[in-house]
C-alpha cells in the first residue's frame, strides 16, 4: 500500500523516531464527574506503530481514557502529548486520529462510499483524486464492490470494515478502536480481530483498543494496558501480564487461577495456607508472618496418584469436572483449599480423576503467584 | 518540530461556539415570547389598572365575588364529568384497536383523529344544530336545555375524545406478550388476565389521559363560548374580564386561577410518564391477539358507535352549513359560504389563517428542531442549558388564554420596544409557536435521541464541522419526524381560537376567530361554513403529510429497510 507506507515514513522521518519520544504520552491523566473519580493520575506512553489494549471490566475508565485521548471527553487533570504536541486542550476536529465506535456509527443515510468519504473533503481532495482513495480503502477492507450499498444492506462484520475503512480515509497518526468487535458473534469476531491486527501491522498506524475481552487482547496487542477502578493496574506484552501479574487484580482477571490466603513462614519462600506448609519462589523476599493472596492457574497445578505423591505434594479430593473439548478442568479440595487442575482429559483419565477420587497436588514453587495484603 | 506551549485554558472550537449560540439563541426565544409575557401577566395579577402595586387585593376581590368562584366550580365539574365519560369510551376505542381481531382498524384509527382536524366549536354548532332551540333531536333532552352544561360536555366528549384515544392506544400497545403467556399457563381466566395483566400496564396511561382531558376542558374556549350560554366557566370569564370589561387585572387573575389545574396536570402528567417509562422492559416480545368472537363483537359494535357519532356530529356541521334556513327549509345551498356578505374580510379570514399556520409550520419547526438539537448534542452541563430544557417543555402546562393575555400586557405594555409586534401577523405566529411548542419539541427529541449519539464525534475526527454533519445526516434522518411537527403546527395553528383571539388585528383576523365572531351575531351556519371550510384545509394538509411520507418513505427505503 504505498499511501500507507509513504505516511508512515514521513511520520518516522518527524519528530518521533523509534527510540526516541513516544509517539503518544498521556501524564498524570484524571478525570472527575462530580464527585466519581473516573481516572487517577494515569500515565502512559505509546511508540510509534505500537498496538496498544485497554483492557478491563466495565467501569474501570478504560473508554473514558479512549474518548478523553480522542478530545471526546477532556480530561480535568494531567496532559496528553501526540507526537510532541499537546492535545489534552484541543477540540476533537483538531487533532489527528480516527475512531472506531462499538455501534460504528454509520451515517446510515449515506452509502459505504458516502460513508467512507465523509472526511475526505475541501480543496486537497478534489472529486477524481477523493473517489479513487474511496475506491481503494474499500478494497484494501475487501468490501470494493459494496460502495454503492446502504450500510443497512451490509452484515455486521462489513459495517464494522466501513468503520474501520472510514477511520482510517484521513491517514491518521492514531487509530482509536472502542469496542470495535462485540457487536459481533463469537465467530466474526476471531476473524475480524485479525484482519485488523494485520491491516494495522501492514500500515503501520499507532492503535489503541478498548475492549473487555481479554483473549481479544491478548490476541492482537503488542502491548496490553489493564485497568481497574480508574486506575492502570499492568502495563505489559500479553505473556508479561498472564505469567507476571503485577496486582492480585490481574492475577485474577487475566486467565484462570485459583486463588488462596497465606502466611509467609519460614525458612524463607514457604509459605502456610489452610495447615498446608507450600514452596512459594515469590515470597522469598517476604517477612515471617506477613499475609499474603497467593494464585496458581489451573495448568500449572500437577496431579498424581496419590501412591506416586511426589514430596510436599498435597492431598486432594476431586469434587466436580468440567469437559470443555480439549481440556478438562477438575474441581479440587485440600482440607480448606479449593483448587482448580486443568489438563487433556485423556491425562486426567489415565489418573482415574472422578468426583470423589482422592490424588496428589503439586504446586510448583516458581508457579505460585503471592501478593502482600495491602496494610 | 518544536513543542508548543500547551494552551492555557479550553479553547471553544467552531463547533462548540456555533452549539453555544445555538443555546443562546434558544434561550433568548423562549424568555422573549415565552418567560417574560408570563411574568409580566402574573405582575398585573397583583397591580391596580393604574399601574400601582395592589398586593393581593385582586385575589381577595376574587375569592369573594361569587359570579366568579362559580365559575371556576362549573369548569371543574365539568371537566370532571367528561373525564368520566370520555376516559372509559376512549379506552374501549383503544383496546379495541389494539387488543382485539375487529377488521377495518385503519378506518378506525383514521376516524378517531378526525376531531382533532376541526376547531373545537365545530361540535358545539353540530350539538345546537341537533338539539338547540330549533334542533332537530331537542326533545330528547325532555325540556333541558342544551345551551349550558349539558352541551359543553356533549360537545367536550367529542373533542377530547383523540387525544385520550391516542394516548390510551400507545399505551395499551405496549404489551408483552410473554406475560399472557404466564398468566395464561397459571390458568388464568380472560377477566383475570384483564385485571392483572392489562390495567397495570396502561394504569399510568390512563391517568396520563384523564389528566389531559381534564385540563382541555378547563382550559379551552370555543366551546364553552358557542354552546354555554348562561353557564359561566373559567375560560369565557377571562375573555369577559379582558374584552368585555377592559379589566386586565382581574382577568390576569382568572388566568392564574386557569393556570393552576393546568400546571397541577401537566406535573401529574410527567410524573405518569416517567412511571411509564419504567416499566417497560426492552426486550419485551410483541403480542399479536388471536381472534375471540366474544371480545370482538362486542368491541366492533362499540367502536362503530363511537366513530358514527364522530362521524355524524361532522356530518351535521357540514350539512348544517348547506341548508339554506336550518330547520325549516333543508334546501341545500351555498350561500353561507359567501362569507363576504357576513364579514367584510370574508374568505380572506381563511387565507389569513392558511398564511399565518404554514409560517408557524416552517418558521416553529425550524427552531423547534435547532433547539431540540442543540440541548440533545450540546453541553449537557451548565444551568442555561437545564433552564432552557425546563422551558422548552413548559408551554404545554400554560393554556391558550394565558398565553394569549399574556402576549397583550406584555406586547401591548407601553415601556416595550417591540410593541409593533402587537396587532401583526408576527405575533399570531410566534404566539402559535409558542403555544404548540412543547408537542413539537418533545417529537424532535424522540427521533434525535433515536440517532446514534456518535455521529457527531465521527464528524469531529474526520475534522468535519458539526454544521454539516447536522445538515448531511442529522436532518434527512429526522425529515420524517420534521414533516410530522410542521403539520401539527399547522392544523394547530388553524384550529386554535383561544390565544389569538386576543392578538389579532384588523388585517389579520383568523378564520377560527371569525367563526367565534360570527357565532356571536347569531349566523350559526355561516360559523359552521367556516369551520367546515378549516376542517377541509387541515384535512388536506393531513393528506399532505401522508403522501409526502409515502414519497419519502419510498425514497429512503434503500437505508431504512433491512439487508
Amino acid at each position: 500500500m504505498p499511501p500507507f507506507g509513504l505516511a508512515a515514513a514521513a511520520r518516522l522521518d518527524g519528530a518521533t523516531r523509534p527510540g526516541g519520544a513516544p509517539y503518544l504520552r498521556v501524564q498524570e491523566v484524571g478525570k472527575r464527574f462530580g464527585a466519581f473519580v473516573a481516572l487517577e493520575r494515569v500515565n502512559l506512553d505509546v511508540a510509534e506503530g505500537e498496538f496498544v489494549t485497554f483492557l478491563g471490566p466495565s467501569g474501570c475508565g478504560k473508554t473514558t481514557l479512549l474518548r478523553g485521548i480522542a478530545g471526546l471527553d477532556p480530561p480535568t487533570s494531567g496532559r496528553i502529548l501526540q507526537a510532541g504536541r499537546d492535545i489534552t486542550r484541543l477540540p476533537p476536529a483538531e487533532r489527528d486520529f480516527g475512531i472506531v465506535f462499538q455501534s460504528y456509527a454509520l451515517f446510515p443515510n449515506l452509502t459505504v462510499a458516502q460513508n467512507v468519504a465523509y472526511g475526505l473533503r475541501g480543496p486537497q481532495w478534489p472529486k477524481p483524486r477523493m473517489r479513487e482513495r474511496v475506491a481503494e480503502l474499500l478494497s484494501i477492507v475487501g468490501l470494493a464492490d459494496q460502495g454503492a450499498k446502504y450500510p443497512a444492506q451490509l452484515s455486521g462484520g462489513q459495517q464494522q470494515r466501513v468503520a474501520l475503512a472510514r477511520a482510517l480515509a484521513n491517514e491518521p497518526g492514531l487509530l482509536l478502536l472502542d469496542e470495535p468487535l462485540s457487536a459481533l458473534d463469537a465467530i466474526v469476531r476471531q476473524h475480524l480481530r485479525q484482519e485488523i491486527r494485520s491491516l494495522q501491522q501492514r500500515l503501520g498506524v499507532t492503535t489503541i483498543m478498548v475492549t473487555h475481552d481479554q483473549e481479544e487482547a491478548m490476541g492482537v496487542s503488542d502491548r496490553i494496558v489493564v485497568m481497574s477502578g480508574g486506575r492502570i493496574e499492568q502495563i505489559g506484552t500479553p505473556a508479561e501480564i498472564y505469567a507476571r501479574p503485577a496486582s492480585p487484580f490481574v492475577a485474577a482477571f487475566i486467565g484462570h487461577s485459583s486463588r488462596f490466603e497465606a502466611v509467609v513462614d519460614s525458612p524463607a519462600g514457604m509459605i502456610v495456607a489452610g495447615g498446608h506448609r507450600l514452596a512459594a519462589e515469590a515470597a522469598r523476599p517476604l517477612l515471617f508472618g506477613t499475609r499474603v493472596t497467593a494464585f496458581i492457574r489451573p495448568e500449572h497445578v500437577r496431579l498424581d496418584r496419590p501412591e506416586a505423591a511426589p514430596p510436599g505434594a498435597l492431598p486432594v479430593r476431586v469434587t466436580g469436572i468440567e469437559f470443555l473439548g480439549a481440556v478438562c478442568r477438575l474441581a479440587l479440595e485440600a482440607g480448606p483449599l479449593r483448587l482448580l487442575a486443568a489438563a487433556a482429559p485423556d491425562a486426567f483419565a489415565a489418573l482415574g480423576a472422578e468426583p470423589g477420587a482422592a490424588l496428589a497436588a503439586t504446586l510448583p514453587a516458581e508457579r505460585v503467584m503471592v501478593f502482600p495484603e495491602d496494610v | 518540530m518544536s513543542e508548543t506551549p500547551a494552551p492555557a485554558r479550553a479553547r471553544l472550537s467552531f463547533d462548540a461556539r456555533m452549539m453555544r449560540a445555538g443555546l443562546l439563541f434558544a434561550a433568548g426565544f423562549l424568555a422573549l415570547f415565552f418567560v417574560l409575557p408570563l411574568a409580566t401577566l402574573l405582575l398585573r395579577a397583583f397591580g391596580t389598572p393604574e399601574g400601582g402595586f395592589a398586593g393581593l387585593e385582586n385575589f381577595r376581590i376574587y375569592a369573594t365575588t361569587p359570579a366568579l368562584l362559580t365559575a371556576a366550580w362549573n369548569s371543574v365539574w365539568t371537566a370532571a364529568l367528561t373525564v368520566v365519560i370520555v376516559v372509559p369510551a376512549a379506552f374501549a376505542y383503544a383496546y379495541a384497536l389494539t387488543r382485539s381481531r375487529i377488521p377495518f382498524k385503519p378506518f378506525f384509527r383514521a376516524v378517531m383523529l378526525v376531531p382533532l382536524l376541526a376547531p373545537s366549536l365545530l361540535p358545539a354548532l353540530a350539538l345546537i344544530y341537533l338539539f338547540g332551540n330549533q334542533g332537530m333531536l331537542r326533545e330528547l333532552l325532555f325540556g333541558h336545555s342544551v345551551y349550558g352544561p349539558i352541551g359543553i360536555v356533549m360537545a367536550q366528549v367529542f373533542y377530547c375524545f383523540p387525544p385520550a384515544a391516542l394516548i390510551l392506544s400507545v399505551a395499551l400497545s405496549t404489551a408483552d406478550a410473554r406475560l399472557y403467556e404466564a398468566a395464561q399457563a397459571l390458568r388464568a381466566g380472560h377477566a383475570r388476565i384483564f385485571l392483572t395483566v392489562t390495567l397495570p400496564v396502561a394504569r399510568y396511561g390512563l391517568v396520563s389521559a384523564a389528566v389531559v382531558v381534564f385540563t382541555l376542558v378547563v382550559t379551552d374556549f370555543g366551546i364553552p363560548k358557542v354552546i354555554g350560554g348562561q353557564f359561566p366557566v373559567l375560560a369565557t370569564d377571562v375573555y369577559k374580564q379582558v374584552v368585555g370589561q377592559q379589566n386586565f387585572n382581574m382577568g390576569a387573575v382568572v388566568g392564574l386561577v386557569l393556570l393552576v389545574p393546568a400546571v397541577l396536570a401537566f406535573v401529574l402528567d410527567r410524573w405518569a410518564a416517567r412511571q411509564r417509562a419504567a416499566t417497560m422492559s426492552g426486550r419485551a416480545v410483541p403480542l399479536v391477539p388471536k381472534p375471540r368472537a366474544a371480545r370482538d363483537c362486542p368491541l366492533l359494535l362499540l367502536s362503530s358507535l363511537m366513530a358514527g357519532l364522530l362521524l355524524g356530529l361532522i356530518g351535521v356541521a357540514a350539512w348544517g352549513s348547506l341548508v339554506r334556513f336550518w330547520p325549516y327549509n333543508l334546501s341545500l345551498t351555498l350561500d353561507n359560504y359567501d362569507f363576504g356578505r357576513f364579514d367584510t374580510a370574508g374568505w380572506g379570514a381563511l387565507w389569513v389563517s392558511v398564511r399565518m399556520a404554514a409560517a408557524t409550520a416552517v418558521i416553529g419547526t425550524a427552531i423547534i428542531f435547532v433547539v431540540a438539537y442543540v440541548l440533545e448534542r450540546g453541553p449537557q452541563q451548565g444551568r442555561l442549558a437545564g433552564m432552557v430544557r425546563m422551558a422548552a417543555t413548559a408551554p404545554l402546562a400554560v393554556p391558550g388564554l394565558v398565553l394569549g393575555l399574556a402576549y397583550i400586557v406584555f406586547f401591548n405594555h407601553p415601556a416595550n420596544p417591540l410593541g409593533w409586534l402587537y396587532g401583526s401577523m408576527a405575533i399570531l405566529v410566534l404566539n402559535s409557536i409558542v403555544h404548540f411548542y412543547t408537542v413539537g419539541h418533545l417529537t424532535a427529541v424522540t427521533a434525535i435521541r433515536q440517532l446514534d449519539p456518535e455521529f457527531e464525534s465521527v464528524g469531529a475526527s474526520l475534522r468535519v464541522p458539526q454544521l454539516i454533519t447536522f445538515g448531511r445526516v442529522t436532518v434527512p434522518m429526522c425529515l420524517p419526524a420534521m414533516l410530522e411537527i410542521a403539520i401539527y403546527l399547522f392544523v394547530s395553528a388553524m384550529t386554535t381560537v383561544s390565544a389569538v383571539i386576543f392578538l389579532y388585528g384588523p388585517d389579520t383576523k383568523p378564520a377560527s376567530v371569525a367563526a367565534v365572531h360570527m357565532d356571536e351575531a347569531g349566523q350559526a351556519s355561516v360559523a359552521s361554513a367556516m369551520a367546515v371550510a378549516i376542517l377541509a384545509v387541515t384535512s388536506a394538509a393531513k393528506l399532505a403529510q401522508l403522501a409526502l411520507g409515502a414519497v419519502l418513505g419510498r425514497f429512503t427505503q434503500a437505508w431504512r429497510g433491512g439487508r
